[in-house]
């Protein structure tokens, strides 16, 4: 019969992870003790979700949709500007500790590509000049 | 009465603006001294509309869209609220065109109610067909579902009454009905849709699976990506809980139902359905070998359905009109309708739901209005991201399991993604291995390592391009492996956009243009 302590694993991690942004390495033996479960096994079950981080993020999340949608409207040179404004690559944070850049593949609105999503909130038909104009907004500029 | 104004709060809708302009409404109203009582609905599916906002005069809903917080000033001055001329105005939305010659049968309410008002719920024709099957004998639900010939809109397409059927004659304890809410697919959008704006339904449809095959307990797994789905799901399930449709004692019956909803974590391949109950048991989404089916050892080995968000939503209308009925809408072998998303380079992307059969070159142009850009369409992707690249030669193929699989395509869950004349086919089979080695749960070697080599091996065919020497031999072998060796269809079926780019663009390859047309 399966654990059924190891079900609220997921869930636990998602909690963490709102409030610290991250899942941060003292809380791995805790986990693991909660959940019945060793602590490789945890740190497996983080490692294999892409929303699972173990490194502290930047101020914000922003994620470009990669996906075919919106790359039939123009989604790389969106990421290509994106990176570029930045300075960084995808899935680093910006020096200043800003902005964390990803990808994401969909966004659930291929109906109006490109999209993107700072933190929680999803952009749609999103120009370069628009994308420019949601990070200023986001710097609170 | 007040006036009514709808504004949607549709997540679409609000990345394109729709929150501002419902704040600019108010204002503005306010600032007339006019007394507008704003309702929050769903979206129409008309995107390209969108921020679409509808008046209600005597009982009639107007169009105006896509509205902009500047036009705002504007429509006022027009006298929208009498349904006044403006250069965003489109008459009843009902006789909008697109909106019109659709079938709308589980997005019967899109858009028109306020997702979380059980009473717009009721007075729109919703928990008839959950109190029909409170009357009814287990036998007697699946016989109806299997009767409309209902196959899972997930994408594999397997006959939902077949799968009932196994669960309910499991053995009896616990058992589970467990929604795939993960929606993974690129230029896919219908589950979003469906749970953001019209939740009950989708909560009606799973208590009707928890009757028919004997689970009192369900499960949502719902993508991390959709935030706002989460919020109105958790909503409609207090509301549901409070209204006794959820519960001990399902609408009085004595029969219990309860829904869990689960947060996903960001991995695609954990809408494989053995992978999603592996990550609800809180593990890595590795996908389990079958047998055993997960309809008798599922979640925590006890017999479970899984079933997709649009496959569960279309049970209520089923139950409630008769098997009968929805049989009589398809084609062939695919009975009823399939909430189709148009997504791309398209002019008029959307939902549109109508029976299977309809043609590609009629959704792409009679709907779509051809491409965004004006260029030609040269390439049409069906199916999400394992689905297959279909040219213009293809486009008068009806929109069917059967025909679509007789030419190594896929229906799947129904997304239309529409690719212009820039686009570099050789780059998107590249991104389709790419997509596949950061999609794969890892269990296999063909999908695992398969992928990256595939990666290279476009890398290189990429490289080459310029001097047209390129052999295309070894990708060709790769991708059978891939198709014969995989355990799940993500190994399996990325060699599907990978080979029809081949044998249909090869000149994007570096490959010289093909003497005769591919046979798939
Ligand atoms: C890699 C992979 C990803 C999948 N993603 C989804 C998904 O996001 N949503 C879904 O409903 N089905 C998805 N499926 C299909 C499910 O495995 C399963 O067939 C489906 O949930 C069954 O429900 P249905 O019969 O109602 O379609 C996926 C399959 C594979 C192989
Ligand atoms: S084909 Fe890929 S995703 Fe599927 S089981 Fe094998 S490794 Fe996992
Ligand atoms: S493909 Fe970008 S939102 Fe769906
Ligand atoms: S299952 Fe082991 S190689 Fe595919």
């Amino acid at each position: 019969m399966s654990n059924t302590n190891q079900a609220d694993l997921l869930p636990a991690l998602h909690r963490l992870q709102e409030k610290f942004g991250y899942i941060p390495d003292h809380a791995i033996a805790d986990l693991a003790k909660a959940h019945n479960m060793a602590q490789a096994e945890v740190v497996g079950v983080i490692g294999f979700y892409h929303d699972f981080r173990r490194t502290p993020p930047g101020r914000q999340r922003l994620r470009i949709c990669r996906a075919e949608s919106c790359q039939a409207m123009g989604a790389d040179a969106l990421a290509m500007h994106a990176s570029t404004q930045l300075g960084v690559e995808f899935g680093a944070t910006t020096a200043d500790g800003e902005v964390t850049l990803e990808a994401a593949y969909c966004l659930g609105n291929c109906a109006c590509s490109p999209a993107v999503m700072l933190d929680d909130d999803l952009h749609g038909r999103v120009s370069v000049e628009r994308l420019d104009a949601i990070l200023a907004e986001g710097r609170g500029v | 009465m007040t006036q009514r104004i709808f504004v949607p709060r549709d997540a679409s809708a609000v990345s394109v603006g729709a929150e501002r302009v419902c704040r600019t409404i108010e204002n503005e109203a306010r600032n007339r001294g006019l007394e507008v009582e704003i309702v929050r609905n769903g979206s129409r599916g008309l995107y390209w509309l969108e921020p679409l906002i509808e008046v209600e005069i005597d009982g009639q809903r107007i169009a105006y869209g896509p509205v902009a917080p500047e036009d705002v000033p504007g429509l006022f001055e027009a006298g929208w609220l009498r349904g006044g001329a403006h250069a965003l105005f489109h008459g009843p939305s009902e006789e909008i065109p697109y909106l019109k010659r659709q079938t709308r049968l589980t997005f019967a309410r899109m858009g028109v109610t306020d997702p979380l008002s059980l009473e717009d719920y009721r007075a729109h024709g919703g928990l008839k067909g959950l109190e029909r099957a409170l009357d009814m004998k287990a036998e007697d639900i699946v016989d109806a579902v299997d009767t409309g010939g209902l196959r899972g809109r997930g994408g594999a397409g397997f006959p939902t009454g077949i799968k009932w059927r196994t669960v309910m004659n499991a053995d009896g304890g616990q058992k589970y009905i467990v929604c795939n809410a993960d929606e993974g697919d690129s230029g896919t959008f219908s589950d979003r849709m469906l749970m953001e704006g019209d939740p009950f339904c989708l909560i009606e449809g799973m208590i009707i699976a928890g009757l028919a095959v004997g689970a009192d307990t369900g499960y949502i797994y719902l993508r991390s990506e959709y935030p706002d789905a989460w919020d109105v799901l958790e909503d409609a399930i207090v509301t549901a809980t409070r209204e006794g449709i959820l519960g001990a004692n399902v609408l009085g019956s004595g029969r219990r139902f309860e829904l869990n909803l689960f947060k996903g974590a960001g991995a695609y391949v954990c809408g494989e359905e053995t992978s999603l109950l592996e990550s609800i048991e809180g593990k890595r989404g590795l996908v389990r070998a079958k047998p055993p089916l997960p309809a008798l050892e599922g979640l925590f080995g006890r017999p479970t359905v899984v079933n997709n968000v649009i496959t569960l939503a279309s049970v209520p209308w089923i139950l409630a009109h008769g098997g009968e009925a929805y049989k009589a809408h398809g084609s062939g072998r695919s009975r009823g309708t399939l909430p189709f998303q148009l997504a791309g380079n398209l002019k008029r992307p959307g939902l549109v739901e109508v029976a299977f059969g309809m043609t590609l070159r009629e959704l792409l142009y009679d709907f779509g209005g051809g491409s965004a850009s004006g260029r030609p369409i040269r390439a049409v992707q069906v199916g999400g991201p394992l689905g297959a690249y279909l040219p213009e030669s293809r486009f008068d193929l009806p929109l069917d399991y059967e025909a679509f699989a007789a030419v190594g395509a896929t229906v799947g869950h129904g997304g239309i993604v529409a690719f212009d004349d820039s686009v570099d086919m050789a780059k998107m089979a590249r991104y389709a291995m790419e997509f596949c080695a950061i999609e794969s749960c890892g269990k296999c070697t063909p999908c695992r390592i398969g992928s990256v080599r595939g990666v290279e091996l476009l890398d290189s065919m990429l490289a080459a391009r310029p001097q047209r020497s390129n052999d295309d031999t070894l990708l060709r072998d790769l991708c059978q492996t891939m198709l014969e060796g995989s355990l799940c269809a993500m190994g399996g079926m990325t060699p599907y956009p990978v080979l029809s780019a081949l044998d249909h663009y090869p000149e994007d390859f570096g490959l010289s243009p093909k003497q005769e047309e591919a046979s798939t």
